[in-house]
């Protein structure tokens, strides 16, 4: 097949601390036979489109993620394993960096991001969203808000509460045009720099356009030990 | 891989299900592209089939025509991107004497597994045949029910007399066209008339011979052997019409569903000497002597495409419902979705 400078990006930077007692990453849990991780690299995997799947770790578990993938995945040579940084941002960074120096950026490569605690992305969603990012440089998966907003900055009275006909709830994928996403991350300030929790926002912040895409309500992240079971009550079905 | 399943939970609800895809050696899988109705879908939409049948087989996805992409194959049968039709019959033995499709034990999609209704269908290679290049996508999505027609004309060859001057096609529907298309290709000395209720609908069947209405059949026309692809409750007039119109020692065809059993006059079967099969389905032979047919009569697939209905684009579930309920209107023609779910 034609290069086609697609390239899946999938981040198991956390190690999890918020799932309770748990001795390994989130990322590791098991639904159905596999760890969520295998399910979610399954998905990218799948899809001809992309020309390397970059999964980026946490150092300490580099080794680990390398020997699962490889037990677990089929034709797995078109996976990278590399280390991720101190945030969501700066492992996004490794991401392009790796891409960069192993196979070449210009202004067209394209980066899907997406967690790898949400392996019920679908094949719709991963395509659309290279689509859009083809298209317009970048955009960010989402839902319909079913629940009201409520805004407060004391924490203790409500600020405001925005109409809820125009508020979402943000997923992943975020996909960019991935040379463009980092020359403007390198563009900010370290304090800029540092309340960012998300890539979208960095395009927003600097009034950059962000398309959005159609999530799904199932496309859920493990993230609580609710959400396990909630994953394994939707993998219901025998196959 | 956590595969969305798109199952028909009960009449007219659809809902999405989750389930492990094993992925080995063994399978290559598929993106379907292109999926389309049939009637066999509708009646589990609808509801239709008998409450037991319906008890026994929901949840379960349908479709059974369908199209796809080769996204993944460790087989190494196929280059990845490779276009190809799915077999929705999937047998787990092999019987000199009986075809896979008439095995009990074969398993089919759509009625005793999940159909093609899927993010990803997994299948053995032997499962999947290519397409011929260029093909119009939206008419190959429903290559299984020409397969069919391909099926019982094979099998037509084999059991009828060969005084095969003139062949009726009863029937002016989908499987009406298709039939008397294929049968004017396969054989091309034979005249192939078409009796059927519509005129306007019957006009369409341009590269046929003559057409007739059922209540209007000249009383000297001969036919020496007859194809029924009514179905349903016309089925009994349909084939009593052909027992009385057909020529003695000719072969009836039935290809028609009917829910109920269907009253037939056995008296003058026995006296005109006639040889009555049913056909269903079909396998992997008649895909690909089908798609050799395409490959020597192009006009084919063009003709095919004339009775191509409503496309839909998929993006969510409630666009499913909508193509099926569009569906159940048409007069004729196929429902095609276009799947982007």
């Amino acid at each position: 097949m034609e290069k086609t400078n697609i390239y899946g990006v999938v981040l198991a930077g956390g190690i999890g601390s918020r799932m309770g007692n748990v001795e390994k990453p989130k990322q590791f849990m098991e639904i159905g036979k596999k760890p969520i991780i295998i399910h979610t690299i399954e998905k990218f995997v799948m899809n001809p489109q992309f020309e390397r799947i970059i999964v980026l770790s946490p150092r300490q578990w580099i080794k680990y993620t390398q020997d699962t993938i490889r037990k677990y995945v089929l034709q797995c040579e078109k996976i990278d394993v590399i280390q991720g940084g101190d945030t969501r941002n700066e492992t996004i960074m490794n991401a392009i960096d790796h891409i960069e120096s192993a196979y070449g950026l210009d202004e067209e490569t394209i980066i899907v991001t997406h967690d790898s605690v949400r392996p019920f992305v679908t094949h719709r969603i991963l395509e659309d969203n290279i689509r859009l990012a083809q298209k317009s440089g970048a955009c960010d998966t989402v839902i319909p808000a079913t629940d009201t907003i409520v805004e407060s900055c004391n924490h203790q009275t409500i600020t405001n509460i925005p109409d809820r006909a125009n508020m979402y709830q943000g997923q992943t994928p975020q996909s960019f045009k991935a040379k463009k996403l980092r020359d403007i991350y390198s563009s900010l300030s370290e304090s800029e720099k540092k309340i960012l929790t998300d890539a979208c926002k960095i395009y927003v912040l600097k009034g950059e356009k962000v398309e959005l895409a159609d999530g799904e309500v199932f496309n859920i992240k493990i993230t609580y030990p609710h959400d396990l079971r909630m994953a394994e009550a939707l993998l219901g079905g025998e196959a | 891989m956590l595969n969305t399943v798109y199952q028909l939970k009960a009449p007219r609800q659809f809902e999405a299900v989750f389930k492990d895809m094993e992925l080995d050696e063994k399978h290559l899988v598929v993106r379907p592209t292109h999926l389309s109705i049939c009637h066999a879908d509708q009646r589990y939409y609808q509801g239709t089939r008998p409450e037991a049948v319906m008890r026994a087989k929901l949840p379960m996805a349908l479709i059974h025509e369908g199209i796809g992409k080769v996204v993944f194959d460790p087989t190494g049968t196929y280059q990845i991107g490779t276009e190809v039709v799915m077999i929705p019959n999937h047998p787990s033995e092999e019987d000199p004497y009986i075809a896979e499709n008439y095995l009990r034990s074969t398993k089919f999609c759509g009625s005793s597994k999940d159909g093609f209704m899927q993010e990803y269908v997994s299948l053995t290679p032997d499962r999947v045949v290519k397409l011929p290049e260029g093909i119009d996508k939206v008419t190959a999505a429903f290559t299984e029910i020409v397969s069919v027609s391909y099926h019982a004309i094979s099998r037509f060859q084999r059991f009828s007399h060969e005084r095969r001057d003139a062949i009726g096609v009863w029937g002016d529907g989908n499987l009406g066209y298709i039939t008397s298309l294929l049968l004017k290709k396969m054989l091309p000395d034979s005249k192939i008339y078409i009796f059927g209720v519509n005129r306007e609908k019957m006009n369409d069947f341009s590269f046929a011979d003559d057409a007739f209405l059922v209540s209007d059949i000249p009383e000297d026309l001969k036919i020496d052997h007859a194809f029924e692809c009514v179905g349903g409750n016309a089925s009994a007039k349909a084939i009593d019409q052909i027992i009385d119109t057909i020529m003695p020692e000719g072969t009836i065809s039935i290809l028609g569903v009917s829910e109920d059993p269907v009253p037939i006059n056995t008296r003058m079967v026995l006296e005109k000497g006639l040889h009555i099969f049913g056909s269903s389905r079909s396998g992997r032979a008649d895909y690909e002597g089908l798609m050799d047919l395409y490959e020597k009569n192009p006009d084919i697939p063009s003709y095919l495409e004339n009775i191509v209905g409503t496309q839909f684009v998929l993006h969510d579930i409630k666009d499913i419902s909508k193509a099926f309920e569009t569906d159940i209107h048409k007069m004729i023609g196929k429902t095609v979705m276009i799947w982007n779910e």
